[in-house]
């Protein structure tokens, strides 16, 4: 007859006895974290829902102990689009849905191995909505100065990482390189820029680039910003695919060499593939950091989410909302990160990173 | 193709591996149509020896020409030659991140500029001749040691190369694997493909090889028929050889 595997003790109370009492020290600690949960989660509750106030359009309908969320109500316009003149804000709003336009296609396995549709989200997505969001050719201009909230987070946010992914590759690849000058000039600049803090690459776009340009060529403040960060995230990027490059077995490079494959063809459908998906979490890692890393353009005078939020914050109409406002900031920030941190895992598991490691491990 | 024709030819090869001489004025001419057994203790240079046909490693004095071009450090005559010459590894390095059918279609489709629809078919077909078609969507991953290294004879075979190069394919197999694929490179022999085969399968050698080259030290010490070599080496060093890896 067969022999069946032990049956397994099942139950909340048998669960509870082998993971919160099983001796003095961890019911000591199961204690702890409930009193700790008792001194928290009733209070913040109350500050943020019970107690607090949601309904209203001015400062006169705030008072009471908790929460005043009118503050964040009114406020809202501003905190997502900065002072982007009202009557245009659709083009925003038209320029994020085109985004997943662009971007929803690549689900598709067959278009992800379309050079035209990465093409068109890399190339051709940016300049039709930076015709969008700034106008020009019909449309009337909104300068980049008033650009501003969770709009211009995700510009510098998601153009650092659209730069970001194919910059380090290029990097990392070159610092792989057999012909010694592309592999000296890729090292001396991940190295350089790695080396060199955040703020300082924002300052140095903001005020030393304009002075390398020729007289006459005034890039817009923003595009500055934008080109240093992507520079710095490429850099930062560039190490986390070395590492992965590193893990692909070298058997596996002289397979593809062997079939006669071109270099180029050799990374992107032997060692890349492979590389790229051994760093997953190192990548959405450094996806994380540069979102919340956006908020550092306000030290170039350019208002992130983070920036409108501070400036409503010490608006003296609105004195005594500080909490309130960053709160929500926070919230936002969260939700952005998490969610990235939740499709990675997503597209890890739909990879299967593990294949052919044991079950018992994941 | 004329049968005196040289698929492959060594002239006075030399390599180094930093201050290590691992080939030393080797010689060697392979007819299109021959198959080649290279056997030797190992660090011999056997695997060193074939990796020069395809430029996975660089000779640095002599000549090594292949299908009639000489190898250099021209890429594009290197591709060239790639195109022409097949490889089998000990460790199959199959692509695991593609499955059976796109492994065997990655290089006709990108370097022969193959459609799909055609490289699939031809793929289908070698992977019949390998017996394992049922497992054309499956990935590496999920396969048996002898069942990868079959697939990967299949890839090579998909190139429809002139030339094809083993390097210690059963090696890394368990025993109840190693006949699989010594059965599979059988036939390829009898199909009339140039072989060069670095293997401890003497069985295989003594069955399909025109041609036993025994190297010791960088240097091909004999090159004799199968018969006269396991019957008769010349050389105390080959005898000593045979009566290690023949003796139990």
């Amino acid at each position: 007859m067969e022999r069946m595997p032990p049956p397994n003790r099942i139950g909340p109370l048998a669960w509870a006895r082998a993971n919160l009492l099983s001796g003095p020290f961890n019911i000591l600690l199961t204690l702890l974290g409930l009193w700790l949960l008792w001194a928290i989660v009733p209070p913040v509750l109350e500050w943020a829902l019970l107690k607090a106030q949601f309904l209203g359009d001015s400062r006169d309908d705030c008072g009471g102990e908790g929460a005043c969320w009118v503050f964040v109500r009114v406020h809202l316009p501003q905190f997502l689009y900065g002072f982007y003149p009202e009557a245009e804000r659709w083009r925003v709003n038209l320029g994020v849905a085109l985004l997943a336009v662009f971007a929803v296609p690549l689900a598709w396995r067959r278009l992800r191995e379309n050079v035209w549709a990465w093409a068109a989200l890399f190339l051709a997505y940016p300049l039709l909505a930076w015709w969008l969001f700034h106008g020009g050719l019909g449309l009337p201009e909104v300068d980049t100065s008033r650009w501003g909230g969770l709009f211009l987070t995700l510009v510098v946010a998601g153009s650092s990482m659209a730069a970001a992914l194919p910059l380090g590759i290029l990097l990392a690849l070159g610092r792989r390189s057999e012909l010694p000058v592309v592999k000296a000039v890729s090292t001396v600049f991940i190295e350089f820029w790695r080396g060199v803090p955040h703020i300082t690459v924002l300052f140095m776009a903001s005020v030393m680039l304009p002075l390398f340009l020729p007289s006459g060529v005034d890039l817009d403040k923003l595009l500055r910003a934008l080109i240093g960060v992507a520079i710095f995230a490429g850099a930062y990027m560039a190490e986390v695919i070395r590492g992965g490059l590193q893990g692909v077995p070298a058997g596996q490079l002289e397979a593809a060499k062997a079939l006669g494959l071109s270099y180029w063809r050799q990374m992107r459908l032997v060692v890349l593939p492979q590389a790229l998906r051994l760093v997953i979490p190192g990548i959405v890692n450094v996806f994380i950091a540069l979102f919340k890393d956006t908020s550092l353009v306000l030290i170039i005078g350019l208002f992130d989410l983070l920036g409108v939020v501070q400036a409503a914050v010490t608006n003296p109409q609105w004195l005594g909302y500080a909490i309130e406002g960053y709160v929500f900031a926070a919230l936002v920030f969260w939700l952005f990160c998490y969610g990235m941190s939740v499709l990675s895992r997503r597209l890890e598991r739909r990879l299967n990173v593990g294949r052919g490691a044991p079950q018992e491990l994941a | 193709m004329n049968e005196n024709q040289a698929a492959v030819r060594f002239e006075r090869v030399n390599k180094w591996f930093g201050q290590l001489h691992v080939l030393r004025d080797v010689n060697l001419f392979v007819r299109a149509g021959e198959r080649i057994v290279i056997c030797g203790p190992s660090g011999s240079g056997k695997s060193t020896l074939i990796r020069c046909v395809n430029r996975l490693e660089k000779h640095q004095q002599g000549r090594v020409v292949v299908n009639g071009v000489e190898l250099t450090d021209d890429r594009k005559r290197i591709e060239r030659i790639r195109r022409e010459v097949g490889m089998v590894f000990q460790h199959f390095e199959l692509f695991p991140h593609l499955t059976v059918l796109e492994n065997c279609t990655l290089a006709p489709i990108h370097v022969r500029g193959m459609a799909r629809a055609e490289a699939e078919a031809l793929a289908m077909e070698y992977l019949s001749r390998v017996r394992i078609p049922d497992k054309a969507n499956s990935y590496p991953g999920q396969l048996s040691g002898g069942q990868q290294q079959r697939v990967a004879i299949a890839r090579a075979l998909c190139m429809q190369p002139k030339i094809m190069l083993f390097d210690e394919p059963t090696s890394a197999l368990d025993p109840e694997m190693i006949k699989e694929v010594l059965d599979v490179m059988v036939e390829l022999a009898a199909s009339g493909m140039t072989m060069l085969c670095v293997t401890h399968e003497m069985g295989f050698a003594r069955e399909v090889a025109d041609r036993v080259v025994f190297m010791d030290q960088g240097t091909i010490v004999e090159a004799a028929e199968p018969e006269l070599f396991f019957k008769a080496p010349q050389t105390e060093r080959a005898k000593q050889f045979l009566s290690q890896i023949l003796g139990h």
